[in-house]
């Protein structure tokens, strides 16, 4: 060992952490083994059955059928996948333009909100002016009820608009979602005011200071508007506001697959995997940055 | 009291013209919000209030809305004995699986705040992933499957317990229990995510202090300490499980089907979409709509100043 590297070693000693760390107080060894037993039981739970549908899906036919199952595949294969695409390509709509539609569906609706409500959000959060604080309550309250309660006016509205049976009728009302405008607001209030009285004072106007200063601080919320957002609306049915076949999403046409019965159990586990890996993935790679938006999610009285 | 009403008034009309001003130099803030609060309005505020008028009315979209009174709440709660049947559903299913799904939800991000860091945030995609996995609920249809091919069926037959499968899902006796699992498995939503990051948010120098002041063990940490700091969060996370604990139709629809035998598994939700987008009997609708509105608002309210006593 040259002398450099002895030297090295010595300075560093003392910061070298400790083998074992100082517990936290108030936490004995036996709750924390207790803890740990209780979470993977529980974590097993929960994991299960997508474990299931995910190895389900690459199963070979005989082996979707045996008794007693196997949680894991043994041989596996896509097999399921490729005939899910042939299934598809050779139907009346293609399959490229379901996929089309959900994608179509997903990404003007989700960009959409996420202007329209940042720039609410911004106004509601960063300037007192008469009427705000009150529309900021509406909103709140109305995170209380469901789609499901306006949904037969929300019909109505649509088809006095003549927006049925087209994107429009799933996309507009997607931009104005309670959620994305909360978590939103309440994630700018936590930029420095200063910030902002400072891009003003250099001259920047209104829209200069949303879309360079607030907008880049807040990438966090982004996300995680566009997480809520993209899981609405990629599992949107659509059922209810679309007719036409060449215009229903991917999830409905997929679930007509699922409903083929026993011969289409293979085809039905693909499906699953197919609609589900698309928001996972989103929330797997971006899961710190909604928790740290999610940290100001809190109601205040 | 002539005097006092001339002075309010003054104070009123002085306040008014003060906001009028204000509101007249922030035009740019109501050109920011304008865009958002039109479509709010337009496909949030205004279906409420459409929903309230046409609940009045017997309106089939063909033809324009007729004026009927109360008759439609009347024939709803006297007449319509599946409409009954579907308000116990829901109501069955929010209260039992509201409360859980809520307390698990706080349960696990507590228990999950005091893994080391990466565990944390595998722990966190695993008990979230069920509630964004889309229509993966599906699943549950095959592992109850009502012949011998079910899984809880053969394991049931194999370990002996009974003789002969059970239709789960058809049996109107086991269809609430399980669709009840099944929404407690996708129960951990967005409520959770915010305890999770509430948690973590939490200041550490107030456990340090807690313990000097003669907290003991992780219990009364909980309550003395954490609870109070995650007050806000809990409000929100009450907010959406009952938003999800009243809204529930996907789950039932998919597992028991629409309808379901003897309509066991029907809830205020399917039975809007019965009259509402089959029989296009929107005034009807409408008021079943009103109904589960007011449910639902009533339940936060109460909910909202019960949790405000945490802690306290």
């Amino acid at each position: 060992m040259s002398k450099r590297k002895e030297k090295k070693a010595q300075v560093e000693k003392p910061y070298k952490k400790k083998l074992i760390k100082r517990r936290k107080p108030n936490r004995s060894i036996g709750g924390d083994i207790a803890l740990y037993v209780f979470l993977a039981l529980a974590a097993f739970v929960m994991a299960f059955p997508i474990i299931f549908a995910v190895n389900a899906a690459l199963k070979p036919l005989d082996e979707l059928f045996k008794f007693p199952p196997t949680i894991f595949a043994q041989h596996p294969t896509f097999d399921n996948f490729t005939d899910l695409f042939v299934t598809m390509g050779k139907s009346w709509v293609t399959f490229s333009r379901y996929l089309f539609n959900t994608v179509f569906i997903t990404f003007v609706g989700t960009f959409g909100h996420l202007i329209v409500a940042s720039m609410a959000a911004f106004v509601l959060a960063k300037y007192d002016f008469p009427g705000g604080q009150g529309f900021f309550k509406v909103v709140t309250i109305s995170m209380m009820f469901t789609g499901w309660a306006t949904a037969i006016p929300n019909y109505i509205i649509l088809n006095k608009l003549g927006w049925i049976d087209t994107y429009w009728a799933i996309i507009i009302p997607a931009f104005a979602s309670p959620m994305g405008l909360f978590l939103m607001k309440q994630f700018m209030e936590g930029l420095p005011t200063s910030l902002i009285e400072a891009a003003k004072i250099d001259g920047a106007n209104e829209w200069k200071v949303f879309s360079g200063i607030v907008m880049p601080n807040v990438k966090p919320a982004w996300m995680t508007l566009i997480i809520f957002s993209v899981q609405a609306l990629w599992n949107n049915k659509a059922s209810t506001f679309i007719y036409s076949e060449e215009r229903k999403t991917l999830v409905y046409a997929l679930q007509q697959v699922q409903s083929g019965g026993i011969a289409r159990t293979g085809q039905g586990m693909a499906v699953l995997v197919v609609v589900m890996i698309v928001p996972i993935l989103i929330f797997v790679f971006s899961e710190s940055q909604i928790l740290e938006t999610m940290a100001s999610s809190g109601l205040k009285d | 009291m002539k005097e006092f009403f001339h002075k309010y008034w003054a104070l009123r009309k002085h306040n008014a013209r003060v906001a009028w001003k204000k509101a007249k130099r922030s035009k740019m803030c109501y050109a920011f919000l304008a865009p958002y609060a039109i479509l709010f309005a337009m496909f949030f505020i205004f279906p409420v209030v459409a929903s309230i008028f046409f609940s009045f009315t017997y309106y089939n979209i063909l033809e324009p809305p007729r004026f009927m009174g109360l008759q439609n709440y009347i024939s709803l709660i006297l007449e319509d004995d599946i409409f009954l049947t579907s308000i116990k559903n829901t109501l069955l299913i929010a209260v039992i699986t509201g409360p859980i799904g809520y307390i698990a939800s706080f349960l696990f991000a507590w228990l999950i705040n005091e893994l080391p860091r990466w565990v944390r945030s595998v722990a966190v995609i695993i008990f979230y992933a069920p509630t964004i996995a889309g229509n993966c609920y599906v699943i549950f249809s095959i592992f109850f499957r009502g012949d011998t091919y079910g899984y809880v069926n053969a394991l049931l037959m194999d370990i002996g317990i009974i003789d002969t499968p059970i239709l789960w899902l058809i049996n109107p006796t086991y269809m609430l229990p399980i669709c009840m699992l099944v929404i407690l498995w996708m129960s951990l939503g967005t409520g959770f995510l915010s305890f999770v990051a509430g948690l973590q948010g939490v200041d550490r120098s107030q456990f340090e202090a807690g313990y000097m002041d003669g907290v003991k063990n992780r219990w009364q940490e909980l309550w003395y300490i954490t609870l109070p700091n995650m007050k806000p969060m809990l409000l929100f996370g009450a907010v959406m499980s009952i938003t999800q604990a009243f809204g529930v139709c996907d789950v039932t629809m998919a597992l028991c089907g629409y309808p379901s035998t003897d309509y066991a598994a029907r809830t205020i939700v399917t039975h809007l979409f019965d009259y509402g987008y089959s029989r296009f009997e929107m005034g009807y609708a409408c008021a079943i709509a009103t109904v589960l509105f007011l449910m639902m608002i009533l339940c936060n309210k109460a909910i909202q100043s019960l949790l405000r006593r945490v802690g306290t």
